[in-house]
């Protein structure tokens, strides 16, 4: 065999199957966003009407800006909580490997898991947040956090973040690691205190970890599906819908199939500019 | 008093031990929460409140849960569902791994970046065609539809993965085999493949929970509630047990159990593998 034709022989079989299940479903996708289908008869091409709808349509807007509100709050809760837990643990403290390991181990559980979980504990009626409200004497707080709709999303993205913020601290973790402890040292002699050290020596070393979590996490937030499946389906009133879950009602909930791709297409377009910017992080590391 | 430096550090190492403590223990309240409602009945929790001793303690709801819930027939789908994926993407990925690895050609960084991109993109945007795609090819609402899905868009993680780690085996052991008369695939099979059983132990502990966690494609590409997976399976019993939540709660640390259990024993593989890739 011709040397050059060598890694295709490799390549074929994984990539036939790639093109047939994730490349041609994409582009698939983006032509089922210009037309119209009940997933039944044939698709009805119509342009760019699905989006003109989706300019004029209260839930897809609704959607959007909670989309945005859980970004928002997982860039400053986990981020930051995982950063600083992250430089705590990676001192010299008795327990750490089991600090570690209890602060990140909601990770293996499925945001399905957690999701029902997090749903008892919100229940009005004997839930372990009311009850606890209850019991230290703040009984005036207890509402029906799931049901209400001016808390309904802060308690859906409260269990997404206590699943997130470990997997923040394993990232920075890893990443203080490989920060060289003699340069740290060098600092400490020169006489720079605590937070002289964290933001001129140790906050620069850790941006390359920092763009890759800032991505997962900004990625993480807009793949949201399941924990807002599991605990309201969108509601009350779409207060808790985000792009994620209204693509799936829309298409397999109320066959609007094309309207659906037309919602992913956006979910797409958004994400895509997280992945450009993964992808130049890891372009920069293979030219180095 | 004056305190020395060494006094000093070991104080504050102190106070940050107890905060730490204090955390944890907050941290975990859903999960001590979650075992204590398990193991009691509904009416107890509802007549003394959640935090009162437990009247008694009952696995009874772990048995509704198990028989009636119908727990058993998911998990046992769950792992139908699973390790079949979990080998399929290995099988294809390390060869994907191999070869971006170990030949330079045109179309490498292309692809290498393909990969990269697609293990990020929303699964909204395969749903329908996946959907339509299995109901053509007879694999709608059985498990292959969800084995083929998640065979091959675990590739792009794991190629990706197992592309970096491949990179670091030096050149001279192929070219050694080479002198030998070995061909290519038998380096790839011989070579390549042994020494990248650790990369390859890191990406099946964090596979197999990622697969067996997976919800949206079980709600996609399944009818029929007999075929479904865990994940999918606990909405159901969340439909049929609505306000029975000690038996809801006891199916999610059932549901768990799989997953804890591969994590407890491989955690080093675990975190191996969650935190390569995180750039460098």
């Amino acid at each position: 065999m011709k040397r050059k034709y060598i890694p295709w022989a490799f390549l074929s079989i994984p990539l036939t199957f790639y093109s047939i299940w994730v490349i041609g479903p994409t582009i698939y996708t983006m032509y089922l966003s210009l037309t119209e289908w009940d997933g039944m008869t044939a698709p009805e091409f119509q342009g760019i009407d699905n989006y003109l709808k989706l300019f004029n349509d209260p839930i897809f807007y609704t959607s959007l800006v909670n989309n945005i509100k859980w970004l928002v709050i997982f860039m400053a809760i986990p981020v930051v909580v995982g950063l600083f837990l992250a430089i705590l643990l990676s001192k010299e403290i008795k327990w750490a490997r089991g600090y570690k390991a209890a602060i990140y181990s909601p990770m293996i559980l499925a945001p399905v898991v957690i999701g029902l979980i997090w749903s008892w504990i919100y229940q009005p009626q004997g839930g372990l947040l009311n009850n606890t409200l209850t019991y230290i004497g703040l009984e005036g707080l207890t509402r029906g956090w799931l049901s209400n709709p001016n808390t309904a999303l802060y308690a859906v993205i409260g269990a997404a973040v206590w699943r997130h913020t470990g997997y923040v601290m394993l990232l920075f973790l890893s990443g203080l690691t490989a920060i060289s402890p003699t340069v740290i040292e060098a600092s400490r002699i020169d006489g720079a205190s605590a937070w002289q050290r964290f933001r001129y020596i140790i906050l620069p070393l850790l941006k390359p970890t920092t763009v890759i979590v800032i991505v997962i996490t900004m990625i993480q937030s807009l793949r949201a599906f399941d924990f807002v499946s599991m605990m309201t389906r969108g509601g009350p009133f779409n207060s808790t819908n985000v792009l994620a879950h209204y693509m799936y009602t829309e298409a397999f909930k109320n066959y609007n199939m094309g309207y659906g791709a037309s919602i992913a297409v956006v979910l797409f377009a958004i994400m895509f500019i997280f992945i450009v910017m993964y992808l130049r992080q890891i372009r920069k590391g293979e030219l180095e | 008093m004056e305190l020395s430096l060494h006094q000093k550090k070991r104080i504050r190492q102190g106070i940050i031990f107890m905060a730490l403590l204090i955390f944890t223990i907050v941290w975990l309240l859903p999960v001590f929460g979650a075992v204590l409602t398990s193991i009691r009945t509904m009416d107890d929790i509802m007549d003394n409140g959640f935090w009162s001793l437990p009247e008694a303690v009952t696995f009874k709801n772990f048995a509704t849960a198990w028989s009636e819930g119908n727990l058993n027939t998911y998990l046992k789908n769950s792992f139908i569902i699973t390790i079949p994926s979990l080998i399929g993407t290995l099988a294809l990925s390390s060869l994907v791994g191999f070869a971006l690895a170990k030949y330079k050609f045109k179309g490498n960084m292309f692809i290498y970046l393909m990969f990269v991109a697609g293990m990020l993109i929303p699964f909204q945007i395969l749903l329908i065609p996946v959907f339509r795609l299995s109901n053509y090819l007879g694999i709608y609402n059985n498990y292959w539809g969800l084995i083929m899905i998640h065979t091959v868009f675990q590739m792009g993680f794991c190629s990706f993965f197992l592309r970096n780690y491949m990179i670091t085996i030096p050149e001279e052991l192929s070219e050694a085999a080479r002198i030998d008369g070995a061909s290519e695939f038998k380096i790839f099979y011989k070579i390549y493949l042994p020494l990248s059983l650790p990369a390859i132990a890191a990406l099946a502990t964090l596979e197999f929970t990622w697969i067996f966690n997976d919800y949206i494609w079980a709600l996609v590409l399944l009818r029929d509630d007999r075929l479904k997976p865990v994940t999918a399976g606990l909405a159901t019993l969340q439909g049929n047990f609505i306000t029975s939540w000690s038996v809801l709660v006891a199916g999610a640390i059932l549901a768990t159990i799989p997953t804890v259990v591969v994590f407890v024993f491989l955690q080093k593989y675990f975190i191996r593998g969650l935190t390569m890739g995180s750039g460098k």
